[in-house]
């Protein structure tokens, strides 16, 4: 169960230039859920993420995840929650370290210990969860992660961010820098982990169709704040047109710009 | 003589062991080194000068250098300045540190009571010459170092470290506190410069202030003869070959002083050489494999 509660960001507070990126933001995702996030550019979507993350300071509210505040807490202790996959697949591994280490290191969350981080029962079971991937990496332990493709690498990082079983899971657009087939192949991946795993996930994505087929419930960001919210049956029924005729409506009718979005 | 250069190259070894760390795993340009490694110099020869046990003055060497290292990431993480300005921040105070710990005096000697060589040179019971069993005792110490900090990276707080200066993203994403970690990896990389710096006034007979001068190149320049010897993504041989790279700094200056007259190069000239040695291994490195040399890029 993840909690925001009127949670704002303000950029370069008190400068002439300054920007309130989230406005009073109000959401409550119950433990579980998948949802899809959308909105235009500098709606706030990734700063959303950033927010729950703690990579950017709340200025105001507060976010709660399991019940307990995070919101004072820094982005390395509130990881024990937190899941994260962000749109660059060079983001989320250590490219010159191998591939069994990097699961290792992402295997469990918390101070490292002086123990051997991956004994013969570890590498098992972390070769049985890289073999699940599809990708033959489980036949690649000791080699170097730069040396995976940008698939093969998100999928990894995709396995890195889920197999802690982290309260809750933030997708920023992580399937947005790979070629359709590798897109298709880690949505599918994520769709497996998301309920297998029975994690709670906010996927950002800027690919409406994929984010009417895909999760239990939609928002749509603008200006900061949350303007839409469909779950349910009004999802299900939800199409493009539908989903772009509700965007025309609270950007007051910038249709050229909303097409894009379609692509 | 050989057995000086192996001697040497063990030695100075240790101190390019650290320089790996921090300039390799941690991708932290640290020039710390400089300073912790005459620090553990004046501690350790202080202590056996004041007739403590050997390993007690050793030990103390190495944490000297933690110390001076655990300063440095202090400096860098509390008032946010560059890795650079830091380590030099903590080697240029410890200079006056060091007369200090030496009693005023920039050197002191260690002739007339040098446990750690006599121990060293006569711990097979004396049944080989004295400098191959030196040799053969800092062979078994260097390898044991070698093999520990190996066993160490394959814990999870050695993973970590390595990940840290890969992507500190995935060390924050796994729930770890970069700023303690990064911490304990200086304050390691620059406790085996001190306890180098020991070993090294041990082994010269001599401790000195000044010690430290030119300590980081040639550290550096022994990391990247080695990295050019043979390539490994295994850490325990990248380990392995940061020794072989000091040995063969050692000799490459040893040349240099005994033969170089041959090309009109003097013991002055040695600075020089070293700094075109380090030019010359990136150069060969990028050759050779096409790539920039980073960190392990194997």
């Amino acid at each position: 169960m993840i909690r925001l509660e009127s949670v704002e960001v303000v950029f370069g507070r008190g400068s002439p230039d300054e920007r309130r990126v989230l406005d009073s933001l109000s959401l409550a995702v119950p433990k579980g859920q998948h949802v899809s996030v959308i909105g235009s550019n500098g709606a706030g979507k990734t700063t959303l993420l950033n927010a729950i993350a703690g990579s950017v300071p709340l200025s105001a509210g507060r976010i709660l995840i399991d019940g307990v505040d995070q919101s004072r807490l820094p982005e390395w202790k509130r990881a024990r929650y937190v899941g994260r996959v962000r749109q660059d697949p060079l983001a989320g591994t250590a490219g010159d370290m191998t591939v069994l280490d990097n699961l290792a290191l992402a295997s469990r969350k918390g101070p490292r210990r002086l123990r051997i981080a991956v004994p013969a029962r570890l590498r098992r079971e972390l070769r049985d969860r890289l073999a699940e991937l599809g990708m033959g990496l489980e036949d690649r332990l000791r080699e170097n992660v730069n040396r995976l493709s940008g698939g093969q690498r998100q999928a990894l990082t995709l396995l890195m961010a889920s197999i802690s079983r982290p309260a809750v899971l933030l997708l920023d657009e992580h399937t947005a820098a790979l070629d359709p087939r590798n897109a298709e192949l880690v949505s599918e991946l994520t769709r497996r982990f998301v309920a297998e795993y029975g994690l709670t996930a906010l996927a950002v994505t800027h690919d409406m169709r994929r984010a009417i087929d895909e999760g239990d419930r939609l928002i749509m960001m603008h200006g900061g704040a949350i303007v839409a919210d469909v779950a349910g049956d009004a999802k299900r029924d939800l199409t493009v047109e539908r989903l772009v005729d509700l965007f025309r409506r609270t950007r007051g009718g910038d249709y050229a710009e909303d097409r894009d979005l379609l692509t | 003589m050989v057995e000086g250069v192996l001697v040497e190259g063990l030695v100075y070894g240790i101190l390019a062991l650290g320089v790996f760390i921090s300039f390799r795993i941690l991708d932290f340009p640290d020039l710390t080194v400089e300073g912790s490694f005459p620090f553990g110099a004046a501690v350790g020869s202080a202590l056996i000068a004041a007739r403590f046990p050997p390993l007690l003055a050793l030990g103390a060497g190495f944490l000297a250098g933690a110390v001076a290292g655990a300063v440095t990431s202090g400096v860098y993480h509390g008032l946010r300045v560059p890795p650079l300005l830091a380590g030099i921040v903590t080697m240029t105070g410890l200079y006056s540190v060091d007369l200090r710990v030496l009693g005023g005096k920039a050197n002191l000697p260690l002739i007339s009571n040098n446990p750690v060589m006599r121990a060293a040179e006569s711990w097979l019971g004396g049944s080989l010459d004295s400098s191959l069993q030196s040799f053969l005792a800092f062979l078994s110490i260097a390898a044991a170092l070698v093999l520990v900090l190996d066993l160490f990276f394959h814990t999870e707080a050695g993973i970590a470290l390595g990940a840290l200066g890969d992507n500190e993203a995935s060390v924050v994403s796994a729930g770890v506190n970069p700023v303690g970690l990064r911490t304990s990896g200086i304050c390691l990389a620059n406790g085996l410069a001190g306890l180098s710096g020991a070993f090294a006034a041990s082994y010269q007979g001599f401790a000195d202030a000044n010690f430290g001068a030119g300590i980081v190149a040639a550290g550096l320049a022994s990391v990247m003869i080695g990295e050019f010897l043979f390539r490994t993504n295994r850490i325990g041989g990248q380990l392995a070959r940061v020794l072989l790279g000091s040995i063969l700094f050692r000799g490459i200056m040893y040349a240099g002083r005994s033969w170089g007259y041959l090309a009109g190069i003097t013991p002055n000239d040695l600075r020089l050489l070293t700094a075109v040695l380090i030019v010359a291994s990136i150069a060969a490195s990028r050759y050779k494999g096409g790539t920039l040399p980073g960190r392990r890029r194997e």
